[in-house]
Protein backbone atom coordinates (compact mmCIF):
# COMPACT_ATOMS: atom_id res chain seq x y z
CA UNK A 1 0.00 0.00 0.00
CA UNK A 2 1.53 3.30 -0.98
CA UNK A 3 1.70 5.76 1.89
CA UNK A 4 -0.09 8.68 0.30
CA UNK A 5 -3.15 8.96 -1.85
CA UNK A 6 -4.80 12.25 -2.53
CA UNK A 7 -7.84 13.09 -0.50
CA UNK A 8 -10.11 16.07 -0.82
CA UNK A 9 -12.62 17.74 1.43
CA UNK A 10 -16.20 18.30 0.30
CA UNK A 11 -15.98 21.96 1.24
CA UNK A 12 -13.81 24.15 3.43
CA UNK A 13 -12.32 21.24 5.32
CA UNK A 14 -11.01 21.80 8.82
CA UNK A 15 -8.49 24.34 10.10
CA UNK A 16 -4.85 23.31 10.17
CA UNK A 17 -5.43 20.06 8.26
CA UNK A 18 -4.16 19.79 4.70
CA UNK A 19 -5.98 17.35 2.47
CA UNK A 20 -2.72 16.29 0.85
CA UNK A 21 -1.43 15.03 4.23
CA UNK A 22 -4.20 12.46 4.33
CA UNK A 23 -3.17 9.02 3.15
CA UNK A 24 -4.81 5.71 3.92
CA UNK A 25 -8.28 4.86 2.72
CA UNK A 26 -11.66 6.01 3.91
CA UNK A 27 -14.41 3.50 3.23
CA UNK A 28 -18.02 4.14 4.17
CA UNK A 29 -20.85 1.68 4.60
CA UNK A 30 -24.30 3.27 4.68
CA UNK A 31 -27.69 1.68 5.17
CA UNK A 32 -30.69 1.63 7.50
CA UNK A 33 -30.87 -0.35 10.74
CA UNK A 34 -31.47 -3.91 9.66
CA UNK A 35 -29.60 -3.55 6.40
CA UNK A 36 -26.84 -5.75 7.82
CA UNK A 37 -24.40 -2.85 8.10
CA UNK A 38 -22.84 -3.77 11.45
CA UNK A 39 -22.47 -7.44 10.53
CA UNK A 40 -20.80 -6.54 7.27
CA UNK A 41 -18.43 -4.11 8.93
CA UNK A 42 -17.41 -6.60 11.61
CA UNK A 43 -16.61 -9.12 8.85
CA UNK A 44 -14.68 -6.54 6.87
CA UNK A 45 -12.55 -5.45 9.83
CA UNK A 46 -11.76 -9.08 10.52
CA UNK A 47 -10.78 -9.66 6.90
CA UNK A 48 -8.68 -6.49 6.61
CA UNK A 49 -6.79 -7.05 9.85
CA UNK A 50 -6.15 -10.68 9.04
CA UNK A 51 -4.59 -9.44 5.83
CA UNK A 52 -2.32 -7.13 7.78
CA UNK A 53 -4.12 -3.86 7.06
CA UNK A 54 -4.31 -1.51 10.03
CA UNK A 55 -7.99 -0.61 10.38
CA UNK A 56 -9.95 1.86 12.49
CA UNK A 57 -13.71 2.01 12.91
CA UNK A 58 -15.93 5.03 13.41
CA UNK A 59 -19.68 5.44 13.55
CA UNK A 60 -22.42 7.80 14.59
CA UNK A 61 -22.87 8.84 18.20
CA UNK A 62 -19.54 7.43 19.33
CA UNK A 63 -17.60 10.60 20.16
CA UNK A 64 -16.00 11.18 23.54
CA UNK A 65 -17.23 14.76 23.44
CA UNK A 66 -20.99 14.54 23.08
CA UNK A 67 -22.24 10.96 22.65
CA UNK A 68 -23.58 10.67 26.22
CA UNK A 69 -25.27 14.05 26.12
CA UNK A 70 -26.76 13.32 22.72
CA UNK A 71 -28.14 10.02 23.95
CA UNK A 72 -29.67 11.69 26.98
CA UNK A 73 -31.22 14.46 24.95
CA UNK A 74 -32.76 11.99 22.53
CA UNK A 75 -34.33 9.98 25.33
CA UNK A 76 -36.30 13.01 26.41
CA UNK A 77 -37.00 13.96 22.80
CA UNK A 78 -36.58 17.62 23.67
CA UNK A 79 -34.30 18.72 20.86
CA UNK A 80 -35.50 20.85 18.00
CA UNK A 81 -34.34 19.91 14.54
CA UNK A 82 -31.52 22.44 14.06
CA UNK A 83 -30.18 21.62 17.50
CA UNK A 84 -30.29 17.89 16.84
CA UNK A 85 -28.61 18.41 13.51
CA UNK A 86 -25.77 20.48 14.98
CA UNK A 87 -25.40 18.08 17.90
CA UNK A 88 -24.84 15.20 15.48
CA UNK A 89 -22.46 17.36 13.44
CA UNK A 90 -20.44 18.01 16.62
CA UNK A 91 -20.32 14.28 17.29
CA UNK A 92 -19.10 13.69 13.75
CA UNK A 93 -16.53 16.50 13.88
CA UNK A 94 -15.09 15.18 17.13
CA UNK A 95 -14.48 11.75 15.62
CA UNK A 96 -13.23 13.37 12.44
CA UNK A 97 -10.59 15.41 14.29
CA UNK A 98 -9.56 12.80 16.80
CA UNK A 99 -9.88 9.51 14.93
CA UNK A 100 -10.43 9.78 11.17
CA UNK A 101 -7.82 12.45 10.39
CA UNK A 102 -4.99 10.99 12.53
CA UNK A 103 -5.70 7.50 11.17
CA UNK A 104 -5.62 8.66 7.56
CA UNK A 105 -2.44 10.63 8.23
CA UNK A 106 -0.91 7.39 9.49
CA UNK A 107 -2.03 5.53 6.38
CA UNK A 108 -4.71 3.42 8.09
CA UNK A 109 -7.92 2.15 6.59
CA UNK A 110 -10.88 3.88 8.18
CA UNK A 111 -14.17 2.00 8.02
CA UNK A 112 -17.09 4.28 8.73
CA UNK A 113 -20.31 2.70 9.92
CA UNK A 114 -22.47 5.49 8.40
CA UNK A 115 -21.14 8.90 7.47
CA UNK A 116 -22.44 12.38 6.70
CA UNK A 117 -25.00 11.03 4.22
CA UNK A 118 -27.21 9.42 6.87
CA UNK A 119 -27.00 12.61 8.90
CA UNK A 120 -27.91 14.73 5.90
CA UNK A 121 -30.72 12.42 4.79
CA UNK A 122 -32.26 12.41 8.28
CA UNK A 123 -32.15 16.18 8.39
CA UNK A 124 -33.56 16.57 4.89
CA UNK A 125 -36.51 14.37 5.80
CA UNK A 126 -37.03 16.76 8.73
CA UNK A 127 -37.11 19.73 6.41
CA UNK A 128 -33.60 21.11 6.79
CA UNK A 129 -32.15 22.98 3.85
CA UNK A 130 -29.81 20.91 1.67
CA UNK A 131 -27.53 23.87 0.98
CA UNK A 132 -27.16 24.52 4.68
CA UNK A 133 -26.25 20.88 5.24
CA UNK A 134 -23.70 20.89 2.44
CA UNK A 135 -21.93 23.87 3.96
CA UNK A 136 -22.00 22.29 7.42
CA UNK A 137 -20.54 19.00 6.20
CA UNK A 138 -17.95 20.68 4.00
CA UNK A 139 -15.63 19.64 6.86
CA UNK A 140 -15.77 16.00 5.72
CA UNK A 141 -13.12 14.31 3.59
CA UNK A 142 -14.39 12.67 0.41
CA UNK A 143 -14.27 8.90 0.99
CA UNK A 144 -12.49 6.52 -1.36
CA UNK A 145 -15.64 4.43 -1.59
CA UNK A 146 -19.21 4.61 -0.29
CA UNK A 147 -21.41 1.52 -0.26
CA UNK A 148 -25.10 1.91 0.34
CA UNK A 149 -26.72 -1.30 1.52
CA UNK A 150 -30.13 -1.16 0.00
CA UNK A 151 -32.95 -3.21 1.53
CA UNK A 152 -36.67 -2.92 0.86
CA UNK A 153 -38.55 -1.26 3.76
CA UNK A 154 -40.79 -4.35 4.13
CA UNK A 155 -37.71 -6.54 4.54
CA UNK A 156 -36.22 -4.05 7.04
CA UNK A 157 -39.33 -4.34 9.19
CA UNK A 158 -39.00 -8.11 9.25
CA UNK A 159 -35.32 -8.01 10.16
CA UNK A 160 -35.76 -5.40 12.89
CA UNK A 161 -38.66 -7.23 14.45
CA UNK A 162 -36.98 -10.59 14.37
CA UNK A 163 -33.92 -9.09 16.08
CA UNK A 164 -35.45 -6.80 18.70
CA UNK A 165 -39.18 -7.52 18.56
CA UNK A 166 -39.73 -3.77 18.38
CA UNK A 167 -39.12 -0.84 16.03
CA UNK A 168 -36.81 1.95 17.22
CA UNK A 169 -38.48 5.32 17.86
CA UNK A 170 -36.00 7.33 15.78
CA UNK A 171 -35.52 4.75 13.03
CA UNK A 172 -39.28 4.87 12.64
CA UNK A 173 -39.24 8.65 12.42
CA UNK A 174 -41.89 8.84 15.16
CA UNK A 175 -40.86 12.45 15.88
CA UNK A 176 -42.17 13.42 12.45
CA UNK A 177 -45.77 12.54 13.12
CA UNK A 178 -46.30 10.54 9.91
CA UNK A 179 -48.48 8.16 11.83
CA UNK A 180 -49.17 7.25 15.44
CA UNK A 181 -48.79 3.65 14.46
CA UNK A 182 -45.11 2.77 14.70
CA UNK A 183 -45.37 0.13 11.98
CA UNK A 184 -46.89 2.54 9.45
CA UNK A 185 -44.51 5.28 10.53
CA UNK A 186 -41.48 3.02 10.05
CA UNK A 187 -42.46 2.19 6.48
CA UNK A 188 -43.20 5.80 5.59
CA UNK A 189 -40.01 7.05 7.22
CA UNK A 190 -37.77 4.49 5.51
CA UNK A 191 -39.44 5.35 2.22
CA UNK A 192 -38.66 9.04 2.81
CA UNK A 193 -35.07 8.21 3.79
CA UNK A 194 -34.65 6.22 0.59
CA UNK A 195 -35.91 9.24 -1.32
CA UNK A 196 -33.44 11.54 0.49
CA UNK A 197 -30.58 9.17 -0.31
CA UNK A 198 -31.57 9.18 -3.97
CA UNK A 199 -31.52 12.98 -3.85
CA UNK A 200 -28.05 12.96 -2.26
CA UNK A 201 -26.77 10.49 -4.79
CA UNK A 202 -26.99 13.22 -7.40
CA UNK A 203 -24.09 14.98 -5.64
CA UNK A 204 -22.33 12.22 -3.76
CA UNK A 205 -21.45 9.01 -5.48
CA UNK A 206 -22.59 5.87 -3.67
CA UNK A 207 -22.39 2.38 -4.92
CA UNK A 208 -25.69 0.73 -4.30
CA UNK A 209 -25.36 -2.81 -3.02
CA UNK A 210 -28.38 -5.06 -3.09
CA UNK A 211 -28.50 -6.18 0.55
CA UNK A 212 -31.70 -8.16 0.28
CA UNK A 213 -29.32 -11.09 -0.31
CA UNK A 214 -27.65 -13.37 2.29
CA UNK A 215 -24.81 -11.94 4.41
CA UNK A 216 -22.09 -13.94 2.67
CA UNK A 217 -22.86 -12.92 -0.87
CA UNK A 218 -23.06 -9.26 0.16
CA UNK A 219 -19.73 -9.58 1.96
CA UNK A 220 -18.08 -11.19 -1.03
CA UNK A 221 -19.14 -8.33 -3.24
CA UNK A 222 -17.92 -5.76 -0.71
CA UNK A 223 -14.52 -7.43 -0.36
CA UNK A 224 -14.06 -7.53 -4.09
CA UNK A 225 -14.88 -3.86 -4.43
CA UNK A 226 -12.78 -2.82 -1.45
CA UNK A 227 -9.80 -4.81 -2.74
CA UNK A 228 -10.04 -2.90 -5.97
CA UNK A 229 -10.04 0.40 -4.06
CA UNK A 230 -7.08 -0.55 -1.87
CA UNK A 231 -4.92 -2.14 -4.53
CA UNK A 232 -5.96 -0.14 -7.53
CA UNK A 233 -3.46 2.66 -6.89
CA UNK B 1 -29.52 38.47 7.29
CA UNK B 2 -32.92 39.97 8.10
CA UNK B 3 -33.94 41.33 11.47
CA UNK B 4 -36.82 39.95 13.50
CA UNK B 5 -38.81 43.11 12.69
CA UNK B 6 -38.23 42.56 8.98
CA UNK B 7 -39.40 38.98 9.38
CA UNK B 8 -42.59 40.29 11.02
CA UNK B 9 -41.98 38.85 14.44
CA UNK B 10 -44.06 40.69 17.02
CA UNK B 11 -41.09 40.63 19.44
CA UNK B 12 -37.75 42.40 19.22
CA UNK B 13 -34.23 41.17 19.94
CA UNK B 14 -31.48 43.31 21.40
CA UNK B 15 -27.93 41.96 21.52
CA UNK B 16 -24.79 43.19 23.20
CA UNK B 17 -21.36 42.22 21.95
CA UNK B 18 -17.83 43.02 22.99
CA UNK B 19 -14.70 41.57 24.49
CA UNK B 20 -14.64 39.96 27.93
CA UNK B 21 -14.29 42.82 30.37
CA UNK B 22 -15.95 45.42 28.12
CA UNK B 23 -18.77 45.85 30.64
CA UNK B 24 -21.51 44.65 28.26
CA UNK B 25 -23.01 42.22 30.76
CA UNK B 26 -23.47 44.97 33.35
CA UNK B 27 -25.14 47.18 30.76
CA UNK B 28 -27.59 44.55 29.56
CA UNK B 29 -28.41 43.61 33.15
CA UNK B 30 -29.27 47.23 33.96
CA UNK B 31 -31.33 47.44 30.78
CA UNK B 32 -33.24 44.34 31.83
CA UNK B 33 -33.99 45.80 35.28
CA UNK B 34 -35.33 48.97 33.70
CA UNK B 35 -37.55 47.16 31.19
CA UNK B 36 -38.92 44.91 33.93
CA UNK B 37 -39.72 47.92 36.07
CA UNK B 38 -41.54 49.46 33.11
CA UNK B 39 -43.74 46.35 32.99
CA UNK B 40 -42.36 45.14 29.71
CA UNK B 41 -42.31 41.49 28.67
CA UNK B 42 -38.60 40.79 28.71
CA UNK B 43 -36.40 37.69 28.56
CA UNK B 44 -32.66 37.44 29.00
CA UNK B 45 -30.48 34.82 27.33
CA UNK B 46 -26.80 34.28 27.76
CA UNK B 47 -24.22 32.78 25.39
CA UNK B 48 -23.27 29.19 26.16
CA UNK B 49 -26.01 28.52 28.69
CA UNK B 50 -28.24 25.79 27.26
CA UNK B 51 -28.77 23.18 29.97
CA UNK B 52 -28.69 20.43 27.41
CA UNK B 53 -25.34 21.19 25.88
CA UNK B 54 -23.55 22.61 28.89
CA UNK B 55 -22.17 19.34 30.26
CA UNK B 56 -20.59 18.47 26.90
CA UNK B 57 -19.08 21.92 26.53
CA UNK B 58 -17.59 21.97 30.00
CA UNK B 59 -16.22 18.45 29.58
CA UNK B 60 -14.63 19.47 26.29
CA UNK B 61 -13.12 22.56 27.83
CA UNK B 62 -11.88 20.89 30.98
CA UNK B 63 -10.20 18.03 29.16
CA UNK B 64 -8.98 20.37 26.41
CA UNK B 65 -10.68 18.12 23.88
CA UNK B 66 -11.93 20.83 21.57
CA UNK B 67 -10.61 21.66 18.13
CA UNK B 68 -11.57 24.87 16.32
CA UNK B 69 -14.24 22.89 14.45
CA UNK B 70 -15.80 21.18 17.46
CA UNK B 71 -15.50 24.37 19.52
CA UNK B 72 -17.51 26.15 16.85
CA UNK B 73 -20.10 23.40 16.42
CA UNK B 74 -20.75 22.85 20.10
CA UNK B 75 -21.42 26.56 20.57
CA UNK B 76 -23.66 26.52 17.51
CA UNK B 77 -25.58 23.61 19.05
CA UNK B 78 -25.96 25.56 22.29
CA UNK B 79 -27.18 28.59 20.39
CA UNK B 80 -29.61 26.56 18.26
CA UNK B 81 -31.12 24.99 21.35
CA UNK B 82 -31.75 28.37 22.98
CA UNK B 83 -32.88 29.85 19.67
CA UNK B 84 -35.43 27.19 18.81
CA UNK B 85 -36.74 26.48 22.28
CA UNK B 86 -36.72 29.93 23.86
CA UNK B 87 -35.96 32.83 21.55
CA UNK B 88 -38.28 32.03 18.66
CA UNK B 89 -41.38 31.22 20.74
CA UNK B 90 -40.80 34.28 22.95
CA UNK B 91 -40.32 36.55 19.96
CA UNK B 92 -43.49 35.19 18.44
CA UNK B 93 -45.24 35.95 21.69
CA UNK B 94 -44.12 39.57 21.51
CA UNK B 95 -41.28 39.59 24.02
CA UNK B 96 -38.25 41.82 24.09
CA UNK B 97 -35.37 39.36 24.15
CA UNK B 98 -32.02 40.50 25.46
CA UNK B 99 -28.96 38.51 24.42
CA UNK B 100 -25.60 38.72 26.12
CA UNK B 101 -23.62 37.80 22.98
CA UNK B 102 -25.21 36.62 19.76
CA UNK B 103 -23.95 34.97 16.55
CA UNK B 104 -21.30 37.69 16.09
CA UNK B 105 -19.36 36.21 19.00
CA UNK B 106 -19.00 33.04 16.95
CA UNK B 107 -18.21 34.99 13.78
CA UNK B 108 -15.36 36.74 15.59
CA UNK B 109 -14.04 33.95 17.80
CA UNK B 110 -14.28 30.94 15.52
CA UNK B 111 -12.73 32.80 12.62
CA UNK B 112 -9.88 33.90 14.91
CA UNK B 113 -9.44 30.18 15.67
CA UNK B 114 -9.05 29.49 11.96
CA UNK B 115 -12.54 28.38 10.87
CA UNK B 116 -13.49 29.69 7.42
CA UNK B 117 -15.84 32.70 7.77
CA UNK B 118 -18.32 31.41 5.16
CA UNK B 119 -18.58 28.08 6.96
CA UNK B 120 -19.29 29.67 10.34
CA UNK B 121 -21.78 32.15 8.92
CA UNK B 122 -23.48 29.40 6.95
CA UNK B 123 -23.95 27.31 10.07
CA UNK B 124 -25.66 30.20 11.86
CA UNK B 125 -27.73 31.25 8.86
CA UNK B 126 -30.93 29.91 10.46
CA UNK B 127 -30.85 32.87 12.87
CA UNK B 128 -32.36 36.30 12.18
CA UNK B 129 -30.35 39.44 12.88
CA UNK B 130 -30.97 41.39 16.09
CA UNK B 131 -33.12 44.51 15.83
CA UNK B 132 -30.41 46.34 17.73
CA UNK B 133 -26.81 45.29 18.33
CA UNK B 134 -24.70 47.36 20.68
CA UNK B 135 -20.99 46.78 20.53
CA UNK B 136 -19.13 47.83 23.66
CA UNK B 137 -15.78 49.06 22.60
CA UNK B 138 -13.22 49.65 25.31
CA UNK B 139 -9.52 50.16 24.89
CA UNK B 140 -7.95 46.74 24.74
CA UNK B 141 -5.82 47.58 27.79
CA UNK B 142 -8.93 48.51 29.81
CA UNK B 143 -10.70 45.24 29.00
CA UNK B 144 -7.61 43.23 29.72
CA UNK B 145 -7.05 44.93 33.06
CA UNK B 146 -10.64 44.34 34.15
CA UNK B 147 -10.38 40.63 33.44
CA UNK B 148 -6.86 40.14 34.67
CA UNK B 149 -7.43 42.03 37.91
CA UNK B 150 -10.51 40.16 39.02
CA UNK B 151 -9.74 36.66 37.86
CA UNK B 152 -6.08 35.88 38.06
CA UNK B 153 -6.35 32.36 36.65
CA UNK B 154 -7.18 32.24 32.94
CA UNK B 155 -8.85 29.18 31.50
CA UNK B 156 -7.25 27.34 28.58
CA UNK B 157 -9.72 28.18 25.82
CA UNK B 158 -10.55 31.59 27.24
CA UNK B 159 -6.90 32.53 26.89
CA UNK B 160 -6.82 31.08 23.36
CA UNK B 161 -4.08 28.69 24.46
CA UNK B 162 -5.27 26.21 21.81
CA UNK B 163 -3.96 28.62 19.18
CA UNK B 164 -0.41 28.31 20.51
CA UNK B 165 0.09 32.06 20.34
CA UNK B 166 2.29 32.05 23.40
CA UNK B 167 3.17 29.66 26.20
CA UNK B 168 2.29 32.37 28.71
CA UNK B 169 -1.49 32.43 29.28
CA UNK B 170 -1.52 36.20 29.88
CA UNK B 171 0.41 36.95 26.75
CA UNK B 172 -1.75 34.51 24.79
CA UNK B 173 -4.94 36.08 26.15
CA UNK B 174 -3.80 39.54 25.08
CA UNK B 175 -2.96 38.50 21.52
CA UNK B 176 -6.15 36.46 21.24
CA UNK B 177 -8.40 39.26 22.47
CA UNK B 178 -6.69 41.70 20.14
CA UNK B 179 -7.44 39.48 17.17
CA UNK B 180 -11.06 39.02 18.20
CA UNK B 181 -11.42 42.77 18.48
CA UNK B 182 -10.10 43.14 14.93
CA UNK B 183 -12.70 40.65 13.71
CA UNK B 184 -15.50 42.49 15.50
CA UNK B 185 -14.49 45.84 14.07
CA UNK B 186 -14.22 44.41 10.58
CA UNK B 187 -17.87 43.27 10.64
CA UNK B 188 -19.33 46.20 12.55
CA UNK B 189 -20.63 48.04 9.49
CA UNK B 190 -21.99 44.98 7.74
CA UNK B 191 -24.15 44.10 10.73
CA UNK B 192 -25.05 47.63 11.83
CA UNK B 193 -23.37 47.56 15.20
CA UNK B 194 -24.02 50.64 17.30
CA UNK B 195 -20.61 51.32 18.79
CA UNK B 196 -20.73 52.22 22.47
CA UNK B 197 -17.87 53.93 24.20
CA UNK B 198 -17.15 51.44 26.96
CA UNK B 199 -14.48 53.66 28.49
CA UNK B 200 -17.28 55.93 29.77
CA UNK B 201 -18.77 55.51 33.25
CA UNK B 202 -21.34 52.73 33.72
CA UNK B 203 -24.08 55.27 34.51
CA UNK B 204 -23.44 57.41 31.43
CA UNK B 205 -23.41 54.35 29.21
CA UNK B 206 -26.69 53.11 30.66
CA UNK B 207 -28.40 56.44 29.98
CA UNK B 208 -27.34 56.09 26.38
CA UNK B 209 -28.39 52.43 26.19
CA UNK B 210 -31.90 53.26 27.43
CA UNK B 211 -32.16 56.19 25.04
CA UNK B 212 -31.12 54.04 22.08
CA UNK B 213 -33.55 51.29 23.00
CA UNK B 214 -36.50 53.64 23.39
CA UNK B 215 -35.72 55.34 20.10
CA UNK B 216 -35.39 52.08 18.24
CA UNK B 217 -38.31 50.23 19.82
CA UNK B 218 -41.80 51.48 20.63
CA UNK B 219 -41.67 50.10 24.14
CA UNK B 220 -45.30 50.67 25.14
CA UNK B 221 -46.32 48.00 22.64
CA UNK B 222 -44.46 45.43 24.69
CA UNK B 223 -46.12 46.00 28.06
CA UNK B 224 -47.65 43.12 29.92
CA UNK B 225 -51.41 43.30 29.90
CA UNK B 226 -51.59 42.63 33.61
CA UNK B 227 -48.87 43.72 36.00
CA UNK B 228 -46.55 41.11 37.46
CA UNK B 229 -47.97 39.41 40.55
CA UNK B 230 -47.17 41.23 43.81
CA UNK B 231 -45.93 39.45 46.92
CA UNK B 232 -48.87 37.96 48.91
CA UNK B 233 -48.66 40.59 51.67
CA UNK B 234 -49.40 43.35 49.15
CA UNK B 235 -51.53 41.43 46.70
CA UNK B 236 -54.84 41.65 48.59
CA UNK B 237 -55.99 45.05 47.34
CA UNK B 238 -55.13 44.54 43.74
CA UNK B 239 -56.68 41.06 43.58
CA UNK B 240 -60.02 42.25 44.81
CA UNK B 241 -59.93 45.17 42.41
CA UNK B 242 -59.15 42.83 39.52
CA UNK B 243 -61.95 40.52 40.55
CA UNK B 244 -64.36 43.43 40.38
CA UNK B 245 -63.03 44.34 36.95
CA UNK B 246 -63.39 40.75 35.82
CA UNK B 247 -66.98 40.67 36.97
CA UNK B 248 -67.68 43.93 35.24
CA UNK B 249 -66.24 42.53 32.03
Amino acid sequence: MSAKTTHKFYGHGIPRVKAEDLGGKLIVVEGADGSGRSTQIAELVNWLETNGRPTVQVGLKRSTLVSEELEKAQEGNVLSRTTLSLFYATDFADQLSNIIIPALKAGFIVLADRYIYTLMARDMVRGMDEKWLKNLYGIAPVPDAVFYLSVEPEELVQRNLSKKATLDYWESGMDLGFSRDVFDSFLKYQEAMGEAFRQLQKTYKFEIIDANRPVNSVNKELRKKISAVIDGE
Amino acid sequence: MKTFAEMNFPGRLIAVEGLDGSGKSTQIYLLKRWLEAEGIKVYFSEWNSSELVKSATSKGKKRELLTPTTFSLIHATDFADRYERHLVPLLRAGYIVLCDRYVFTAFARDVTRGCPPEWVRGNYSFACAPDLTMFFKADLEVSLNRILEGRPKLKFFEAGMDLRLSTDPYESFKIFQGRILDQYLAMSKEFNFVIMDANESVEKQQVLVRKLVSEKIDLKKFKRRSPLPLPPSLAGDRDSKEELEDKAA
